[in-house]
């Protein structure tokens, strides 16, 4: 593997929230970087801290409650964590973009999307802001146009409410795009969209992502979406990062027990029943257990991993693929192995 | 198939008048929600209902659920018409169909307890016996221990209050059971259990499920018999096993080739020819003969005029029905 800097790399990263009644201790000392040019996914369930990281990231959580007990985000070499307002305004505005999950509420229903699309590219950089008011147009224009809007003239002049759902995160898209970002985020974007009209708008999103060579993030839920669109991905449950692998690798030989259990309860088009799912529930983030966080659900937990907090293992696959797993049972050789026989040739 | 129909839907319309145009004659705007649905249920099957938003199909669930009259058509349940006295159900036919609805965070009273909640039914249904041994019962079949009835629902999981829902709809011993988008607010890991525990209850208790989901993977697991539906319309019907292996209907097409999958196995179910393409038309002004004509990459001219009746797909099979001029339709305009 080369050894690129990373575009993002975020080491050691704690996020706590002071709340009534305690301390929830939501992200625990996630490590999690993005190559230049690279797309990674990150999945998990409701409440895994997915959204927070991205929001850690783009330091918008409000604190208080939020606090930041330990870590490190460097985005293209700079410390986030201590930038200045102005760095962090720039950064927003050039450095990074942000798709939300519901298009209906990232627009202001009140402005025309001409307004609101002149706005983000207006203060995108110091120099647009020397832009006139037809040059300003233009480039709303070719913001609508790259995301395959048809009428844009028409658009610009439109409010949110006049536009479908598929159009609105169209719109969404483009607005993220405008600001020519060195790494865009996608939270759910297809999410609140109908089946048909997801597909057409995660389609949009892969190739403009592959025509710009954009680095890309993508949060979801839906391990087919992920599979789709992303290089590498990386898992996550309960605050932790439990399993980062190429895309393809971690689908066809998952690791960590917790995303087993996840790929097992999607059910297949190929049918065949459903399985029981995951027992148990997510824990407590006031009270986490003090070892691996996934121990009480676990079918193959160990006395250890009540105990203990599993360290990340390095599962060399074959072609120097890299697979990293925090899990106990990857700790002994015998598994390791174990593992390497029953490997899937690439 | 063995012929023994519990419900009978035939030619149903639900029109909803949402605004008026016009300044002297104020002509109605209608949407047509459901606009001429005919299918039934063998007693004991789970017939699926496939949609996107805006297709018509929880307009169904609430028509059969006696929340709304239809505009015209009927409904009969075991050969009884449903709204024989309009709105006014007798409570005999209203405790044999039961629902569980989407999001089980707003379905329950957040200010009663699981026993409050298991109760209200029961004390409608048979008020003379024993509730609290009934209750007790309930949780049993859903295998929640009789502690459970202590909690609020916001002490309990979503998978959890799903199935409080659920043996809530279980409590006046209903024979059909309208499951409207149950496991879409659930996350994937427990979305299983809640599965699995209405197919087990549906083999011991001989139920009927009407089964509404816009997720087609879940539909392949559960469903016996599957209806797609588009704009108030129903496109297809077929046995499950049929309607995926060979999907006829462009729209079923497009539909299954927009899914994200999984593994290989399943990719190669998808008909990836087809890609979907532009927008679902406004229910408020729909497209002229086959609604779907605006999206279908195979349309012809008398596509965009005539709207197709339901077909079966061969002679052969009666069973899987289709509603598009690609296939024979009676009055003879042929095609090949």
């Amino acid at each position: 593997m080369t050894q690129e800097t990373p575009l993002l790399d975020i080491r050691d990263l704690s996020v706590h929230f002071h709340v009534y009644g305690g301390v929830l201790k939501v992200l625990d000392r996630i490590n999690f970087h993005v190559l230049p040019g690279e797309r990674v996914g990150l999945v998990g369930e409701t409440g895994c801290g997915k959204t927070t990281t991205m929001k850690t990231i783009l330091r918008v959580l409000p604190s208080p409650p939020a606090n930041i007990p330990g870590g490190e985000i460097f985005f293209q070499e700079r410390d986030v964590l201590k930038m200045s307002q102005r760095e962090l305004v720039h950064m927003r505005g050039q450095g990074i973009s942000m798709i939300f999950q519901d298009p209906t509420a990232a627009l202001n229903p009140v402005f025309s999307i001409g307004q609101q699309l002149t706005a983000v590219i207006r203060y995108a950089s110091p120099e647009n802001r020397n832009l006139n008011k037809n040059q300003l147009r233009e480039r709303a224009l070719q913001a609508l146009r790259q995301v395959a809007l048809a009428d844009p003239e028409r658009l610009l002049d439109s409010y949110p409410v006049q536009l479908s759902g598929g159009m609105r995160q169209r719109v969404c898209i483009g607005m993220a795009l405008a600001t020519q970002p060195g790494l865009l985020i996608a939270d759910e974007p297809g999410t609140a969209l109908d089946v048909t009209i997801q597909d057409q708008v995660l389609r949009l999103l892969q190739n403009l992502v592959e025509q710009r060579g954009n680095s890309f993030i993508l949060i979801t839920h839906t391990l087919g979406i992920v599979r789709q669109m992303t290089d590498r991905v990386y898992v996550m449950y309960a605050g932790n990062m439990v399993e980062v692998a190429p895309t393809r690798r971690l689908f066809t030989n998952p690791l960590h027990p917790y995303t087993q259990g996840l790929m097992d309860a999607v059910p297949r088009l190929t049918g065949g029943g459903i399985s029981e799912g995951i027992p148990g529930r997510i824990p407590d983030y006031m009270d986490p257990p003090s070892g691996c966080r996934f121990s009480s659900r676990c079918p193959h937990a160990m006395p250890v991993c009540s105990r203990e907090k599993p360290p990340v293992f390095r599962v060399e696959g074959p072609a120097d693929e890299s697979h990293e797993v925090a899990c106990f049972l990857y700790d002994d050789a015998q598994k390791v192995s174990n593992y390497k026989a029953e490997a899937v040739p690439v | 198939m063995s012929d023994d129909v519990i419900l009978r839907i035939d030619n149903l319309r639900k029109h909803f008048i949402v605004g008026r145009k016009g300044i002297i004659k104020r002509e109605p705007i209608t949407v047509k929600a459901v606009d001429g649905v005919s299918f039934d249920l063998q007693r004991g099957e789970t017939f699926g209902i496939v949609g996107e938003s805006g297709s018509g199909k929880s307009t169904i669930a609430y028509i059969t659920m006696g929340m709304y009259l239809p505009t015209s058509g009927t409904i009969s349940f075991n050969g009884r018409d449903l709204f024989e006295r309009g709105d006014r159900r007798p409570l005999d036919l209203r405790k044999e169909i039961q629902i569980v609805f989407q999001d089980p965070g707003s379905s329950l009273n957040p200010r009663r307890t699981i026993r409050q909640i298991l109760d209200l039914p029961l004390s409608i249904d048979q008020p003379e016996k024993d509730r609290l041994t009934e209750i007790i019962r309930l949780l049993e079949m859903v295998d929640q221990p009789p502690e459970f009835m202590h909690k609020y629902p916001r002490q309990l999981s979503g998978g959890e209050r799903q199935i409080v829902a659920i043996a809530r709809a279980l409590a006046t011993n209903p024979s059909l059971m309208i499951l409207d988008e149950p496991t879409s607010a659930l996350d994937v890991s427990v979305q299983g259990k809640v599965i699995n525990l209405l197919i087990r209850l549906q083999r011991e208790l001989n139920l009927t499920y009407l089964f509404i989901t816009h997720d087609l993977s879940v539909m392949r697991n559960l469903a016996t018999r599957v209806a797609i539906m588009y704009l108030g319309r129903v496109a297809e019907v077929a046995e499950a096993e049929h309607f995926f292996e060979s999907p006829q209907h462009p729209y079923t097409q497009m539909l299954l080739s927009s899914i994200p999958v999984l593994t290989e196995a399943e990719e190669a179910l998808r008909p990836a020819q087809i890609r979907s393409t532009g927008e679902i038309p406004s229910p408020v002004d729909l497209p002229s003969g086959c609604s779907f004509h605006t999206r279908c990459p195979q349309v012809m001219d008398h596509c965009r005029h005539v709207d197709p009746l339901m077909v079966p797909i061969d002679v052969t099979d009666s069973d899987h029905i289709v509603r598009c001029h690609l296939f024979d339709q009676p009055n003879g305009q042929v095609q090949s």
